[in-house]
């Protein structure tokens, strides 16, 4: 462990992270051991939104709850079982060491700084390490039905990225899994009237009352009228803005309103251009293709990733005359097995991903458009059986046969990096705190503890510390200096001045009656964001993605189209209203990915990478969190940096090769 | 392989749940049959969009056949004529050139048509409420190891778990019960040590809300089982009625 401090010099560091004192695994018990606490007697007083049901959300809302507070729970689909976190299929990693192997708190903690290409926050990441055995102790005691040994105890498998096994899983519905947990927690807390939910609804603004959040202007899905909302605070668990590239693996209501919300209500954005391509998706097979499906990571522990070692063949299968099964052993390029011997198929996803594009582009790919590889798993097949094959992943084979009509126990899949998670988001201290006091985020819609690059069956990870450890302790920290204020009432003229922009806004939406509709538009930004801000980027393609992204933005603001009515269920007009916003972080990723003039893990840079074609970080300038700030519609946003310091691990170029 | 196809679609329209609703006739050319069900909804509803008429409103978001929020009676199939998918799964190859497809919400006392295909199932969410969860707050749990559990009851609990609250086993139901979805939660956590302390206050609390919302009762047809999408057995309705029994006797 390096004790010297590294760190970059950044000028005039404005942003303070307010990291508790002390050696990095003491830091989250002394914080706990002297923060403020909110006694219960006063929590019954004391109001608290969440917004979104998703693992941070229903976690938090649930947890909160049943410490007394009163909590008002919103979510965008019928039912908080509904959210995105259902789909997350691989796993959850903890430090239980179970498996023996070696593992430990700091072992997931340095894999987790190094995973994310050393651009996360020391402390936060390693009190994420910490809490991670909690995380499984408490899905156990839900009746989380996790994978099990013979002899009763809990099974582990791998992910990327990790040389131990410390992921527990659900067969491939780990997500599913564990988002029942909480929302059957959220649900005990429902039945008890602690909690009040609001489904069927999306957050529009956050309200600002003298400097602090106060509340939320949110629109009832069903009869498409906008309402108003107290509380002592607000927190954000909306998830990730993956939907910018119109086809992503994110669900289709997935959205970033909330986050552009925050960030115009002078919450930092962090990191925007930190988005993770997951490499094991289903290729795009069509023009009318709405959405994305990923493969889960857990694949790549049996499943090994190839294209022909001859571009004659790779040709020929493109045209339909010859398959991958003709294809011996010796004519097929184990790409990662030859390019990173000690991770081979487990590699992080951000070089995963980078290396398919790297032998697509070279021509190596396979199907019929050529962005294509192989995923194979004939050799585990012939060494476990496919009894064995079928017992891991029969509910992704399925999935995969359903959708491409092929069967992968017979003929390799074929897979394609595609969008699916993003590291950056809502800036937050320590506290989970954006810079507006008293507003919130947790989960995907924060930035904090992936870095660059986020590691696989960490999300869940990430999302469920928030939810349940971390959250409801700091939010107390604030709390506790509001229990003076009474439940204030929603008309005064800062609510009235929210919900009016609100109805402002939809007005002129539906007020245009262009040619165009939402979708064909929002597919435009999706092919600039894939084309120019996709896995590789560039000065003039991301340049030339700033002056594409404004014509969209003209062209949605001048021609869009909206059927039907303003208050009313419009399906139309809630996709057009995060169209809108999709256009604002569009434009700060593309902003974002020009100013880094680095490669650090999802984001890679032509111009910056090594011979061998691996990410170049430039820790002498880049060593920082970037955190735009809105300075007014029209006006370019402000670029604050919030240094990143390395007391104790000492930054390397990351290495899966030995 | 990909090739393209022109059906007949039939769909129930209806502008709120106490409107009277109908079926409209859409002829749709060229569809591809690598298209999804719903992205094949997508591109009628973009026709209808650009033909400045009102899109069909139905439920979906993820897409990938977790989440279950899609749902649509299809040619009088929950969720189609494919087994063991949800409609976002199903794929246009499923059908013949020249089809009429007859497109209809879930039809169930219950669950409430909202507009169109979208139907309100508020009513699942109620009864998990009751009792679907094991009463311990966040923290102080015992280690994840500490009790085992044998394989086979976890994984019959997985399986149980795999519920993902759909509806179809209701809309499936002559008499919309909503017994096997009761039944998978009930069993889930009965299965598992952590559930057991609980698990007759649980059986008899979820039966009486689901009697409560306007469900019916399960005649033993397993339509439920025949069309749930993640293939959940009806044996779980027999472990079901066990607790219920015992529950009862004990009283």
């Amino acid at each position: 462990m390096a004790k010297k401090k590294e760190t970059t010099e950044v000028e005039e560091t404005k942003i303070d992270a307010r990291i508790p004192e002390g050696p990095l695994a003491e830091k989250w018990s002394n914080y706990k051991d002297h923060q403020k606490l909110v006694n219960p007697s006063n929590k019954r007083r004391l109001d608290i939104i969440v917004v979104g049901t998703g693992l941070a959300g229903a976690s938090a809302a649930a947890s909160m709850a049943e410490m007394g507070f009163n909590v008002l729970n919103f979510c965008i689909q019928d039912s908080p079982r509904r959210a995105h976190s259902i789909a997350a299929q691989g796993g959850i990693n903890a430090a239980k060491n179970y498996p023996n192997d070696g593992d430990s708190v700091y072992r997931l903690f340095y894999d987790t700084i190094k995973g994310g290409d050393y651009r996360a926050r020391e402390a936060n990441v390693y009190r994420l390490a910490e809490v991670s055995n909690g995380i499984i102790d408490q899905c156990v005691a839900q009746g989380v039905p996790f994978a099990r040994e013979y002899g009763g105890l809990l099974d582990n498998r791998s992910f990327g990225g990790a040389q131990v096994s410390r992921t527990f899983y659900a067969k491939g519905q780990t997500g599913q899994q564990l988002l029942l947990g909480a929302y059957s927690a959220l649900s005990r807390q429902i039945g008890k009237g602690a909690v009040k939910l609001y489904s069927r609804y999306e957050m529009l603004d956050v309200v600002i009352i003298e400097g602090r959040a106060r509340g939320i202007i949110a629109r009832n899905l069903v009869t498409g009228k906008v309402e108003r909302f107290f509380a002592h605070a607000v927190v954000v668990g909306s998830g990730g803005y993956g939907n910018t590239f119109f086809l992503s693996t994110n669900a289709m209501a997935s959205n970033g309103s909330a986050a552009i919300q925050m960030y115009k209500k002078g919450a930092y954005f962090a990191n925007p251009a930190y988005a993770q391509i997951h490499p094991t998706c289903i290729p795009v097979h069509g023009e009318f293709q709405s959405k994305l499906t990923l493969m889960s990571e857990s694949l790549r522990n049996d499943g090994r990733i190839w294209v022909p070692k001859k571009k004659e063949d790779a040709e020929a299968i493109r045209a339909g005359k010859k398959k991958a099964t003709d294809l011996s052993e010796d004519e097929r390029d184990y790409y990662l097995e030859r390019r990173y011997p000690a991770f081979g198929n487990l590699v992080p996803r951000d070089v995963a991903s980078r290396a398919a594009k790297e032998r697509c582009d070279a021509g190596f790919g396979v199907g019929n458009t050529g962005l294509a590889v192989y995923l194979d798993f004939s050799e585990a097949i012939n060494r476990l059986g496919e009894s064995v094959i079928r017992a891991r992943y029969g509910n992704l084979f399925q999935m995969y046969e359903k959708i491409v009509d092929d069967n992968p126990y017979r003929t390799p899949m074929m897979i394609y990096p595609a969008i699916h998670y993003c590291m950056g988001g809502i800036w937050v201290d320590y506290e989970l705190q954006t810079s507006v006091k008293g507003l919130f985020c947790i989960g995907e819609a924060n930035f904090s503890d992936h870095g660059a690059n986020r590691l696989g069956a960490s999300a869940l990870m990430q999302g469920l510390a928030d939810g349940y450890f971390i959250l409801p302790y700091t939010i107390q920290n604030y709390l506790a200096d509001q229990i003076q204020v009474p439940r204030l009432s929603t008309d005064l003229p800062e609510f009235d001045e929210a919900e009016k922009a609100v109805n402002d806004k939809i007005k002129k939406l539906m007020s245009i009656q262009g040619k165009k509709s939402v979708d064909s538009i929002h597919r435009e930004l999706g092919l600039i964001m894939w084309d120019f801000v996709g896995m590789g980027r560039n000065k003039a393609g991301l340049e030339h993605a700033l002056e594409k992204i404004k014509e969209v933005r003209k062209e949605f603001w001048s021609n869009v189209y909206i059927p039907g009515k303003e208050v009313d269920l419009n399906n139309e007009l809630e996709k057009a209203l995060r169209l809108a916003d999709f256009i604002e972080i569009g434009e700060l990723m593309a902003r974002d990915a020009l100013m880094r003039e680095e490669s650090c893990g999802g984001h890679f840079r032509e111009e910056y990478q090594t011979p061998e074609g691996e990410a170049l970080r430039n820790d002498e300038d880049f060593s920082f969190a970037s955190c735009w700030k809105f300075k007014g519609e029209g006006e370019e946003p402000e670029l604050l940096k919030e240094a990143l310091e390395y007391e104790f691990i000492h930054r390397q170029q990351r290495n899966y090769k030995s | 392989m990909e090739k393209n196809i022109n059906v007949t679609l039939k769909i129930w329209r209806q502008v709120g749940p106490k409107e009277k609703g109908k079926f409209e006739t859409y002829k749709l050319d060229n569809v591809s049959t690598d298209s999804s069900f719903l992205e094949m909804m997508d591109v009628l509803n973009e026709r209808l969009i650009s033909e400045r008429k009102v899109p069909i409103a139905f439920d979906h978001d993820c897409r990938e056949g977790i989440c279950g929020m899609c749902s649509l009676y299809i040619n009088g199939h929950p969720h189609g004529p494919d087994g063991e998918i949800t409609t976002c799964q199903l794929h246009m190859r499923n059908f013949k050139d020249g089809q009429t497809i007859v497109i209809e919400p879930w039809r169930s006392a219950a669950f409430p048509i909202i507009r169109d295909l979208m139907v309100d199932r508020g009513a699942f969410d109620k009864i998990i409420q009751a009792g679907g969860y094991v009463s311990i707050n966040t923290g102080g749990v015992p280690d994840a190891n500490s009790i085992p559990i044998s394989k086979v009851d976890a994984d019959e609990a997985m399986d149980a778990a795999s519920c993902i609250g759909c509806g179809a086993c209701a809309a499936a139901c002559k008499n919309s019960s909503a017994m096997l979805f009761v039944a998978a939660k009930v069993s889930q956590l009965a299965l598992l040590p952590q559930g057991k302390v609980e698990a007759a206050h649980r059986a008899k609390a979820m039966v009486a809300k689901m009697d409560e919302l306007g469900f019916g009762n399960c005649t033993n047809t397993g339509a439920c089982e025949a069309e749930c999408p993640k293939n959940v057995s009806i044996s779980h309705i027999a472990r079901l009625n066990r607790e219920f029994l015992s529950a009862k006797f004990k009283d």
